[in-house]
């Protein structure tokens, strides 16, 4: 019996945990996923996220929790009673059929009618753009058509869910960036869930309509694109979203949250408390381009390095004590040369020590 | 650019050196390593299979064919062909079957390595040793007739050696780890995720066997099928140890030795012999043949 068919309104994960013998990869992972939404789970290599993924596609049982869909538990279902697509990351295509049939595999196997997997396989091959290619062999693709034939095989089933493992980390940069669209496009016009689980926090950003930050195998934190751009929850999110300059520092004044006053390299920068006022010790968090050099600039750097990005150059340099800061420039800066920095308070994230 | 090119001589490409030519065409001082393995190939298979092949157009008596003529018009030589074929075919066709399913087992433990030792043991053994060994446990005066006997199972000791049956278990016995170790390299050669992508499209375990695992196996089972069927067709020893060579098992490598040592007619043995490869090729040619109808075949079900 298959559970396939786009109408659900919500996935339900509770407290999903799965060890690899003394290993925890995942200790109680905890989401809800509406129909439609496009969920990005993001984290570093082993934090969990693909460990996830699999067990939500029946590939790894689970040794704790359970997942619902809507009424349904469906975690002791076997892969193929769940009918998710799953785009995997080597796109998984079998190579002994030709794009058609690979497209056409999964309707065939639900027994559909053969006129109907037909009208569907060639629906599909349009939806990826694909109509001239149906009859070759995976292996007479690109990299970038494989992947859209893998696509629309999970696709064509109409699964309420589509699970995508790293399906860009094969693919050139250019590549990459057109797929993502294309990916986001895809999702919008079949409006089934996708999650899609990805190590490049730019990718999650540009794709998903919540993000799941993951570390050490728990949800660090669960927030819109621009929450975890602007307001990462905990230091380590932050270091993960972009923050470059994750530092150390002491409190130095300040009463409310948002007029903080840290120690940084050495001198005083305003900031915001996360959360809550931490006491004495502090990390403060900060993105490269919000630290710019300024005449007044509270904060005095000499340029170790500076690379030319376009408009900008990414510069590193070294505090009066010590302290490494990375920071951009919008002039060129000569190594060797002293610049002094500041950063908008709003844009100086301030965590207690052990968040 | 074109004015370059123009002054360069026209006999340039003649009057490079010919190592560059040489190693244009992927031919350097490396490749002369090849020439031991050559050597050897030529002194042990070549020269002898020339030589085995000429001396059998050179009867003892009679015109050039007398050898085939004599072994295609006696019922007691070209019989042997039947008694081969009869043990060879099912004991590779069986060994072939048991090792899929045992190899797609082994892939996914823990301790493959150790299963698979105690899986090869049987090819360090050597033929001998266990037709010895399955003399002793399978014969009528053996343990697994007199324990059946003794609960009374059966009355009489079954006849499992010195006849077609004692060959038959030590062909499966001798030639099955082989085969086991070729079906697990192959099983092992095919991504998992591609089965995984099929469950995730519904397919169940039998249909990703059928689907995926067996079209992308059939090249790797015709080759393995082929291999090991020239290995049991040569089947000498077990044949006399645990067969009956005069009778049911006598095999056409007993035929040759009778007519090499027995009759000391070397041109004989080597028609015998030739007769033997022939066959040999005639399998494997149709194997690898219908190795292609049986891929194309299967992949064709994939939508059915």
């Amino acid at each position: 019996m298959s559970i396939a068919g786009r109408d659900f309104r919500e996935l339900r994960l509770d407290g999903l945990s799965r060890s690899f013998g003394a290993l925890n990869a995942l200790k109680g992972v905890s989401l809800t996923v509406k129909r439609g939404e496009f969920i990005a789970l993001l984290g570093p290599s082993g934090c969990g996220k693909s460990t996830a993924l699999n067990c939500l596609a029946g590939l790894l049982t689970l040794t704790g929790g359970s997942i619902w869909l809507d009424q349904t538990r469906i975690d002791r279902l076997k892969p193929e009673e769940r009918g998710f697509g799953m785009v995997f990351q080597n796109y998984a295509l079998f190579p002994h059929m030709t794009v058609r049939r690979n497209i056409g595999f999964g309707l065939a196997m639900q027994g559909k009618p053969k006129d109907e997997i037909a009208r569907k396989i060639e629906e599909a091959l349009s939806i990826v753009r694909l109509d001239q290619h149906g009859d070759k062999l995976p292996g007479q693709l690109s990299g970038g058509q494989q992947q859209r034939v893998a696509i629309a095989r999970a696709i064509v089933i109409e699964p309420p869910l589509v699970l995508m493992d790293e399906p860009l980390s094969n693919l050139d940069a250019k590549l990459r960036l057109e797929m993502r669209a294309e990916i986001r496009r895809i999702h919008d016009l079949i409006g089934s869930a996708t999650i899609y689980v990805t190590h490049d926090q730019e990718e999650a950003l540009s794709l998903a309509d919540r993000i799941v930050v993951m570390r050490d195998g728990v949800v660090r934190q669960v927030g819109t694109p621009t929450e975890l751009y602007a307001r990462p929850a905990h230091a380590d999110v932050a270091e993960f979203m972009g923050y470059r300059n994750v530092l150390k520092a002491r409190v130095l004044d300040g009463s409310g949250i948002d007029d903080l006053q840290v120690s940084v390299g050495g001198a005083a920068l305003k900031g915001l408390a996360i959360e809550r006022r931490p006491d004495g010790h502090a990390i403060v968090a900060v993105r490269p381009d919000d630290l710019k050099p300024a005449n007044d600039g509270p904060v005095a750097a000499t340029v170790e390095s500076a690379q030319y990005h376009g408009r900008e150059f990414y510069c590193s340099g070294r505090a009066s004590d010590g302290t490494e800061l990375y920071f951009c420039s919008p002039r060129p800066v000569q190594k060797g040369e002293t610049v002094r920095l500041a950063a908008d308070p709003a844009r100086v994230l301030i965590y207690t020590e052990a968040s | 650019m074109t004015e370059t090119t123009a002054h360069l001589p026209q006999t340039r490409e003649e009057r490079m050196p010919w190592r560059v030519r040489l190693a244009l065409h992927e031919i350097d001082g490396v490749t002369l390593l090849v020439l031991p393995a050559v050597l050897f190939v030529i002194g042990l298979f070549v020269y002898p299979f020339l030589y085995g092949f000429v001396l059998s157009f050179k009867p003892r008596a009679g015109d050039w064919l007398a050898n085939y003529r004599k072994f295609f018009s006696d019922p007691f030589l070209y019989d042997t062909i039947y008694a081969t074929m009869r043990l060879a075919l099912p004991a590779t066709i069986i060994n072939v079957l048991i090792s899929i399913p045992v190899a797609l087992r082994v892939r996914k433990m823990h301790r493959r390595r150790l299963l698979t030792t105690i899986l090869v043991i049987p090819i360090t053994l050597g033929t001998v040793l266990i037709a010895e060994g399955l003399l002793n446990y399978l014969g009528p005066q053996g343990w697994l007739n007199r324990t059946l006997m003794l609960f009374g199972l059966i009355s009489s000791p079954l006849r499992l050696v010195h006849n077609y049956t004692g060959v038959m278990l030590s062909l499966i016995l001798s030639g099955f780890p082989f085969t086991f170790l070729l079906t697990l390299s192959y099983i092992t050669g095919i991504d998992t995720s591609l089965e995984q992508a099929a469950a995730t499209l519904g397919a169940t375990a039998r249909a990703r066997f059928r689907h995926i695992l067996l079209p992308l196996l059939a090249q790797g089972l015709a080759i393995n099928f082929c291999l090991s069927f020239v290995q049991t067709f040569s089947v000498f020893p077990s044949a006399v140890l645990l067969g009956a060579p005069a009778g049911d098992t006598r095999v056409i490598s007993i035929a040759a030795y009778q007519a090499a040592y027995e009759q000391y007619d070397a041109s004989m043995a080597a028609a015998i012999a030739m007769v033997m490869g022939f066959v040999q090729l005639a399998v494997v040619l149709l194997a690898l043949a219908g190795r292609n109808l049986f891929y194309r075949g299967s992949a064709g079900g994939g939508k059915g």
